[in-house]
């Protein structure tokens, strides 16, 4: 195994969760208040009501996918009487179909953005970057669907899986990893560096999905916070009165 | 046993309010003269009859705001329950476009000076501060303020259209009125039920209701929530930001700015007591009409000893007590009835009510060559005067007539009253009676409405005990590290929020410690009002 392959597929993975994780953790403590997703529907709604829930629900349904082909082991499907056949044919059917729809939603969504002007110019260079990485894994992800549908289709089930899932019980199998065919192999490095860019671009909103929201009730309460000094914020470093 | 809470409210004398306009202008120089916020305003006065600011908020078979009764006879809001809103959650399908408020613009002033030598002078023309692109400059926030825009635009209003055909052409000649608004701090409120995020929140002390800016995620469902349309979102930070009740203020027992800075005095602040276990009671009474009622009934007496006991065992203190007991608001919702809910039927329960304004029908006696402050003349055209009667009771008893002619009555029976003592003329205890009124009701009426004075307007009991004199406002605390025009990592939108209180000391300090003569240019045009741009002040001298 050269030096390359160990990089990419031993010390890159854990070096993502190391950045995911961290800092999401530093962007929670410091950056409390950037955290958002930085809306433009208030300039413009009508290309954004089509676009952005095609974008997002076709994610979903890819993020669904990804868990389902990566987490779940080939022996499971298995053993309840799906054959290596009837899945691979709805794998590529559902993840074409919302893998299509997220490249259409996000494409509207970059139209929109270079061509509405107040849109374009709430448009930051962190953004742009973004949506390059962003752009980028999707399409690597639709070629690896797309060229084993037209040709050879490889089971990554046998690959990739194996090498997800040795991530998380610290033994990652690079082996594995390095039989799958390239497209697999760039639609992972990308992915990478798109998880490690979510805590410092406008992608982290993924990460404040108000889940909570179906269980609350419905009117909030809060104390202003006892004590004999007016409501005040935590103390920041810097002067004091 | 009542769980008894306390609630900083506010009421509003609308006899009084000439429309100046002063308690907007304050309040954006207070609270929203920063870039992203340009075209918020957390106070406006509207022109009654008239669209509203946004234009139309008030329909809301078009913007669902607030609450309805579902099949079951729930409570739910019009927009859509919890599952419902978060599956819209991507693209918020009803919420109001800056063209429903307006294109905030500014005006290329550098054109006055660079200019070629032409024939005309130059100008400076209006560029939009949405693209930075020249536009005409068609709607703002007061339009159509003293009616202007004519019949065309007045006949849109949605309080106009639910009244029906036959006022269009009636009203133009009869009244007119200004109706100042702030958020309103519901005891029930929507805004709140419908933020995903939990950032937005009543307090449980004064009933404020706040967004937490650190919690809040952009995702704007508040805006369609509020039927007031009185969340408003920031472009430039992505985060909602709303009227604050000017909450540093009242908790050192200061008005709020524009209480204190209302030219015509017609503020009121207070303290009410109120049942928090028969909010979701009241507000799911089925019938609109039964709102008024309903939302008056959850108010407690103050000086009932049942109450006292329980407000102490629900921790309100002493002097919160003795403030509810002295309260305005107390009196003019309870005692004397004169103030009313703005909109009930939204079923948010609000809590800034309005004391309706007589002046309309006033006026229409006085131009029909009647004696408008005679009591019979009075009553009478109460009764007959039925468009603004009914107009007033579409904004603030969803329709129900009766509690605002009983209102007016009063004002009435207080205005006639009152000139004929001015006039020296013998009191007539039957004017009073005919509107449910002693005399002593009538003097502490005219008390409060005509002589105003500050201390009894506004009865604010501080947020905590606290020694005689030690209590200031926190406004210009410079606990905050960087300094004006400090931004985060990436961009002016991250990063920790500078106080406006602080932005607003900074420039002013700097513009008024300098004394040199700045000859640098600055476009203001390009200057998005972040930060201090060379060339803006003159250079600091070091000292």
């Amino acid at each position: 195994m050269s030096w390359t392959e160990i990089a990419f597929w031993v010390v890159a993975p854990y070096l993502t969760l190391v950045i995911l994780v961290g800092g999401l953790m530093w962007r929670h403590r410091y950056d409390k208040f950037g955290w958002t997703t930085r809306s433009s529907e208030l300039y413009e709604s009508r290309l954004l009501r089509i676009g952005s829930p095609l974008f997002h629900f076709g994610l979903l349904f890819v993020i669904l996918g990804h868990v389902f082909g990566l987490v779940i082991p080939e022996s499971w499907t298995g053993a309840v009487g799906m054959s290596e056949s009837l899945y691979h044919v709805i794998a590529l059917v559902v993840g074409g179909v919302a893998g299509v729809c997220t490249l259409a939603g996000i494409a509207l969504l970059i139209y929109r953005r270079r061509t509405r002007g107040p849109v374009f110019m709430a448009t930051t260079r962190n953004d742009k970057m973004m949506y390059v990485v962003l752009v980028a894994a999707i399409l690597a992800g639709l070629m690896t669907t797309l060229l084993s549908a037209a040709f050879q289709a490889h089971d990554y089930r046998q690959t990739v899986s194996p090498w997800f899932r040795g991530i998380f019980v610290l033994q990652p199998d690079a082996g594995a990893m390095i039989r799958a065919p390239w497209t697999f192999k760039l639609h992972t490095l990308v992915g990478m560096l798109l998880i490690a860019l979510f805590p410092f671009t406008r992608l982290v909103h993924a990460f404040a999905a108000p889940v909570g929201y179906l269980f609350r009730p419905y009117v909030v309460y809060r104390s202003r916070g006892a004590g004999d000094h007016p409501a005040v914020r935590a103390p920041r470093p810097g002067w004091d009165r | 046993m009542t769980r008894v809470m306390a609630h900083i409210a506010m009421v509003m004398n609308l006899d009084k309010c000439i429309g100046c306009h002063t308690c907007s202008v304050t309040c954006k120089q207070a609270w929203t003269n920063r870039s992203g916020m340009e075209y918020v305003w957390f106070n406006n006065v509207e022109t009654r009859p008239g669209l509203g600011y946004p234009r139309r908020y008030q329909d809301q078979e078009k913007w669902k705001g607030g609450w309805e009764l579902d099949r079951k006879g729930r409570l739910t809001l019009k927009s859509g329950g919890r599952l419902r809103r978060l599956l819209s959650i991507f693209a918020n399908p009803i919420m109001p476009s800056i063209h429903d408020y307006y294109e905030p613009w500014t005006y290329d002033y550098e054109n006055l000076t660079s200019a070629p030598l032409s024939a005309d002078t130059p100008v400076a023309p209006p560029r939009s501060l949405i693209s930075n692109e020249p536009m005409a400059v068609r709607w703002s926030a007061n339009w159509d303020d003293d009616l202007g825009g004519g019949p065309a635009l007045a006949s849109r209003d949605p309080v106009v259209e639910r009244i029906g055909d036959r006022v269009r052409l009636d009203f133009e000649n009869a009244f007119m009125f200004y109706l100042p608004r702030i958020c309103e701090h519901c005891i029930n409120p929507a805004c709140v039920a419908a933020c995903p995020s939990g950032a937005m929140y009543k307090r449980s002390e004064d009933g404020i209701v706040l967004v937490d800016q650190d919690r809040c995620r952009g995702w704007r469902m508040c805006v369609t929530g509020c039927p007031y349309k009185k969340v408003y979102f920031n472009h430039k930070t992505g985060k909602a930001e709303k009227c604050t009740f000017c909450y540093p203020r009242v908790e050192v027992g200061l008005p709020t700015v524009c209480s204190e800075t209302c030219v015509g005095r017609l503020r009121y602040l207070g303290v009410i007591l109120y049942d928090a276990d028969r909010v979701t009671e009241a507000a799911s009474v089925p019938d609109d009409r039964d709102l008024y009622e309903a939302q008056l009934s959850l108010f407690l007496d103050p000086r009932d000893p049942e109450v006292a006991e329980a407000a102490a065992r629900s921790g309100i203190p002493d002097d919160w007590m003795a403030a509810a007991r002295r309260s305005p608001i107390h009196d003019l919702i309870m005692k004397y009835r004169i103030a009313l809910p703005l909109h009930p039927e939204y079923r948010t329960m609000p809590m800034v009510w309005y004391v309706p304004p007589l002046s309309p029908v006033v006026d229409a006696l006085a131009g029909s060559g009647h004696d408008g402050e005679d009591a019979g003349n009075l009553f009478g055209a109460i009764e007959t005067l039925r468009i603004p009667v009914e107009y007033l009771a579409e904004l603030f008893t969803a329709g129900d007539p009766a509690p605002v002619t009983a209102s007016l009555r009063r004002l009435a029976a207080m205005r006639a009253h009152m000139r004929r003592i001015n006039l020296g003329e013998e009191p007539d205890p039957s004017i009073g009676a005919r509107a449910g009124l002693t005399r002593d009701d009538i003097d502490g009426m005219y008390r409060l409405l005509a002589l105003a004075r500050y201390d009894e307007r506004y009865v604010i009991p501080t947020a905590y005990a606290a020694q005689p004199g030690s209590v200031e406002e926190i406004g210009c605390s410079l606990d905050y590290d960087g300094g004006p025009g400090m931004t985060g990592p990436f961009g002016e939108a991250s990063g920790q929020p500078v106080p406006v209180a602080i932005e607003n000391f900074h420039s002013l300090k700097q513009r008024q410690t300098s004394e040199g003569v700045t000859h640098e240019r600055v476009n203001l045009l390009n200057w998005d009002g972040k930060g201090v741009p060379k060339g803006m002040f003159p250079e600091k001298e070091d000292r």
